[in-house]
C-alpha cells in the first residue's frame, strides 16, 4: 500500500448495459482525508460508479485504482487484501438478516483477522458503541432495528476492520432531519478521530453542506468535480438547479461551512 | 518487532514500532504478553509518528496497560495520549461489561412445561393453518363474483410455469420409473411364464397410483418451493405489506392464482405422466418380453376397469391444492430473516410431499371402501 498519491483514482471509466451507456470516460480522484460527495440525477449511475470502484461491477473500459493498486487487474487474493482496507455501507443497510448486529460486525473481522474470542467480542462492541448504538442493540437482529439504527449498524460493520476509506451509499436517505444531522456529526467525529477518507453518494443537501469538502457531479455520463464553492458556481443548468433550487436556497449561494 | 522496552529502576519505558493494526494483533498480543510488567511503578509509552496505530492495536495496548495500572503503576504518555486510546476509553463502558441479553429464551429442561408448550404451539400452528385455508376459501368465493377478480392472466402464467414447463421432467421420471417397475415385474413373472401380467401391473400401477403420485412429488419440489420462496421474498421485501396498503388483498393476487393454476396444471401433468408411463411399459414389454404392440394394447384394455384412469386423475387436483396451499402458506409465514426463508421453503416442500402421500393413503382407503 503506497502512502502517497490519491487514495481512489478512476480514469476513463466506461460502463454499458446493452445499448444504455451509463459512464463514458468518467474520471474521479479522491485524495486522502477528503470527504467526497457524489451527486447526480436518478439513474445517472452513482451506484454503478460505486460498484465499479468496489470491484462488484467489471467496467467495459477504464482504470480504477484504490490505495494505489489497480483494482481491475488484481488477482482475487490481492483484491481481498484491498477489500480489507475499505468499509462500505449499502443503500438498504444490507445487514445479514440472520445475524445479530454484533455478529454482523464480527463477520469481516473473522474473515480477515485472527483474533482471540475476547478481542473479537470487545472490538466488535467497541465499533457498535462508536456509532452510537446502545449495548442492547448489539444483540438484536436487523429486523428489530429502526431505519436509523440499521444505518448505524451498517456503519459499524463498515468500520469493523479500521479501514482508511469509507464508501457510503446514501447514508442518510430515509432518516429524519435530526437523525440525519446526528449521523453526519457522527461521521465527522469518526473521520477526525480515525483519519478516514469518505466517499459518499448522497442526495441530501444538508449532508453535502455539512460534511463534504469536495463534490463530484455526474452529468452526461462524466464527472465534474470541484470544491463545494466551485461546484456551486458551476454554470451547468443541472448543477444550478441542484444547488440553487428552492430546496437549496436556505443554504445561501456561498455554499456551506466547508465551502472554501 | 512491535515494541522496544527499557527498564530504568522502577520505571518501564516502551516505544511502539511498526504497524499496530488488526492483522498484526496476534503477534502484538504475544509480544505484549512476553514483556514483563513486574515491579514497574511507572510505564512511559512513546508512540513515534510513523507507527500505524488503529483501534484494534490501541485496544491491545490499552488492555495491557490496564494490567499495569491494576498492579499499581502509573501510565505516562510523553507525546500525549493517542486519540485512538482516548476514543476507546470514552466509548467502552467503565465498569464491568454487562453481558448481552440472551438471544433465545431457552431455559433448563422441564418435561411438563416443555410438553405443554409443545402442545399449545402445535394447536396454534393448526389453528393458523386452518385459518389460512379458510381465508383462502372465502377469498375464492368472493373472487368468483367476477372473472376479473379471478385474474385469468395470472392463472394462465402459473399454469404455464407449474405445468407446461414441468412436462419434460415429469415425462422423463414417469418413463424411467415405469421402465424399472416393468423390468422388475418382468423378471419375476418370467419364472412362472406369466409375462402377460406385467402389462396389468404397469397399467394399473401407473394409472391408479404412480403417474399422479410421481407428478405430485416432482411438482411439490419444483413449484411448492418456488411458491414459498417467491412469496417469502416478497414478505421480506415488504411487498406483501405494500399490497395490503394499496388495498389489494394479498390472498387474492398471490394465493388464489397459484392455487387455481396448480389445480388446473396437476391433472394435465398427470395425464401426460400416465401416457408416458404406459409408453415406457410398452417399450419394455417389446424389448424384454418380445410382446407385440397390439397385444400390449389389448391387454391394457382388459386390465383396466372403466374407473381405473379416473381414480388416478381425480386425485391430481387435490394434490395440486395441497401443494399450492402449503407452499403459499409457508411463504406468507416468512418473517425478518433470510434464514427463515430457507427454513420455511424446506418446510413447504417436506410438508407438501407428506400431505400428498397422506392424502393418497386416505384416497386408497376410500376407494377400497367404495370398492372401486
Amino acid at each position: 500500500m503506497s502512502d502517497s498519491g490519491p487514495l481512489v483514482e478512476v480514469r476513463g471509466l466506461v460502463n454499458r448495459f446493452g445499448a444504455q451507456i451509463v459512464h463514458d470516460g468518467l474520471d474521479m480522484t479522491v485524495e486522502r482525508g477528503e470527504v467526497f460527495g457524489i451527486v447526480g440525477g436518478s439513474g445517472s449511475g452513482k451506484s454503478v460508479l460505486l460498484r465499479s470502484i468496489l470491484g462488484l461491477q467489471r467496467p467495459q473500459a477504464g482504470e480504477v485504482s484504490l490505495m494505489g493498486r489497480p483494482v481491475t487487474q488484481l488477482s482475487p487474493a490481492e483484491l481481498k487484501q484491498v477489500k480489507a482496507g475499505y468499509g462500505v455501507t449499502f443503500q438498504q443497510g444490507a445487514l445479514f438478516t440472520s445475524l445479530t448486529v454484533l455478529q454482523n460486525v464480527q463477520l469481516p473481522m473473522l474473515e480477515h483477522l485472527s483474533l482471540s474470542p475476547a478481542a473479537l467480542d470487545e472490538l466488535a462492541r467497541l465499533k457498535v458503541r462508536l456509532v452510537g448504538l446502545a449495548d442492547e442493540a448489539a444483540g438484536k437482529y436487523p429486523a428489530q432495528l429502526s431505519g436509523g439504527m440499521i444505518k448505524r449498524a451498517a456503519l459499524a460493520r463498515a468500520l469493523a476492520l479500521d479501514p482508511q476509506l469509507l464508501m457510503l451509499d446514501e447514508p442518510t436517505a430515509g432518516l429524519d432531519p435530526i437523525s440525519a444531522a446526528a449521523f453526519d456529526e457522527l461521521l465527522m467525529d469518526l473521520r477526525e478521530q480515525l483519519g478516514l477518507t469518505v466517499i459518499m453518494i448522497t442526495h441530501d443537501l444538508d449532508t453535502i453542506f455539512r460534511t463534504c469538502n469536495r463534490v463530484g457531479v455526474i452529468i452526461d455520463r462524466k464527472m465534474t468535480s470541484d470544491t463545494l464553492a466551485g461546484i456551486a458556481a458551476n454554470p451547468h443548468p443541472w448543477i444550478q438547479a441542484y444547488f440553487h433550487g428552492e430546496r437549496a436556497e436556505r443554504f445561501g449561494t456561498e455554499g456551506g461551512r466547508h465551502g472554501t | 518487532m512491535y515494541l522496544r522496552s527499557e527498564r530504568n529502576g522502577d520505571s518501564l519505558e516502551i516505544e511502539l514500532a511498526g504497524s499496530w493494526r488488526g492483522p498484526d494483533l496476534p503477534a502484538i498480543e504475544a509480544e505484549l504478553g512476553a514483556t514483563s510488567l513486574a515491579g514497574a511503578r511507572r510505564v512511559v509509552v512513546t508512540i513515534p509518528a510513523d507507527v500505524q496505530l488503529d483501534l484494534a492495536g490501541a485496544w491491545a495496548l490499552r488492555g495491557w496497560l490496564k494490567q499495569a495500572e491494576s498492579a499499581g503503576a502509573s501510565i505516562e504518555y510523553p507525546g500525549g495520549k493517542p486519540g485512538q486510546v482516548e476514543l476507546i476509553e470514552t466509548s467502552l463502558p467503565k465498569g464491568k461489561k454487562h453481558p448481552l441479553p440472551p438471544t433465545s429464551s431457552e431455559s433448563s429442561f422441564e418435561p411438563v412445561s416443555a410438553l405443554g408448550k409443545q402442545v399449545t404451539r402445535r394447536i396454534r400452528a393448526l389453528q393458523s393453518a386452518l385459518a389460512f385455508v379458510g381465508q383462502a376459501f372465502v377469498t375464492f368465493l368472493r373472487a368468483c363474483t367476477s372473472v376479473r377478480r379471478l385474474r385469468p392472466a395470472s392463472i394462465t402464467r402459473h399454469v404455464y410455469e407449474t405445468g407446461i414447463t414441468a412436462i419434460p421432467i415429469v415425462s422423463l421420471i414417469a418413463f424411467l420409473i415405469t421402465l424399472i417397475i416393468a423390468y422388475i415385474a418382468a423378471q419375476q413373472a418370467r419364472e412362472y411364464g406369466a409375462e402377460i401380467f406385467v402389462v396389468d401391473i404397469v397399467t394399473v400401477g401407473v394409472l391408479r397410483e404412480l403417474g399422479v403420485l410421481l407428478t405430485a412429488i416432482i411438482v411439490a419440489g419444483r413449484s411448492g418451493s418456488a411458491f414459498a420462496a417467491e412469496i417469502g421474498a416478497m414478505k421480506l421485501n415488504e411487498e406483501v405489506d405494500a399490497l395490503h396498503a394499496i388495498g389489494v388483498e394479498p390472498h387474492e393476487v398471490l394465493i388464489l392464482p397459484r392455487v387455481i393454476g396448480l389445480v388446473i396444471a396437476m391433472p394435465l401433468l398427470a395425464v401426460i405422466a400416465d401416457f408416458i408411463g404406459l409408453t415406457g411399459g410398452a417399450l419394455l414389454c417389446k424389448w424384454l418380453l418380445d410382446m407385440p404392440l397390439p397385444l400390449y394394447l389389448d391387454r391394457v384394455q382388459d386390465a383396466i376397469a372403466p374407473t381405473t384412469f379416473w381414480v388416478g386423475i381425480i386425485k391430481a387436483p387435490v394434490f395440486g391444492l395441497l401443494i399450492a396451499l402449503s407452499g403459499t402458506y409457508r411463504g406468507l409465514q416468512v418473517r425478518d430473516s433470510s434464514r427463515e426463508l430457507g427454513r420455511l421453503t424446506t418446510v413447504a416442500v417436506v410438508q407438501s410431499i407428506f400431505l400428498v402421500i397422506f392424502a393418497n393413503a386416505i384416497f386408497a382407503i376410500v376407494f377400497w371402501q367404495l370398492d372401486i
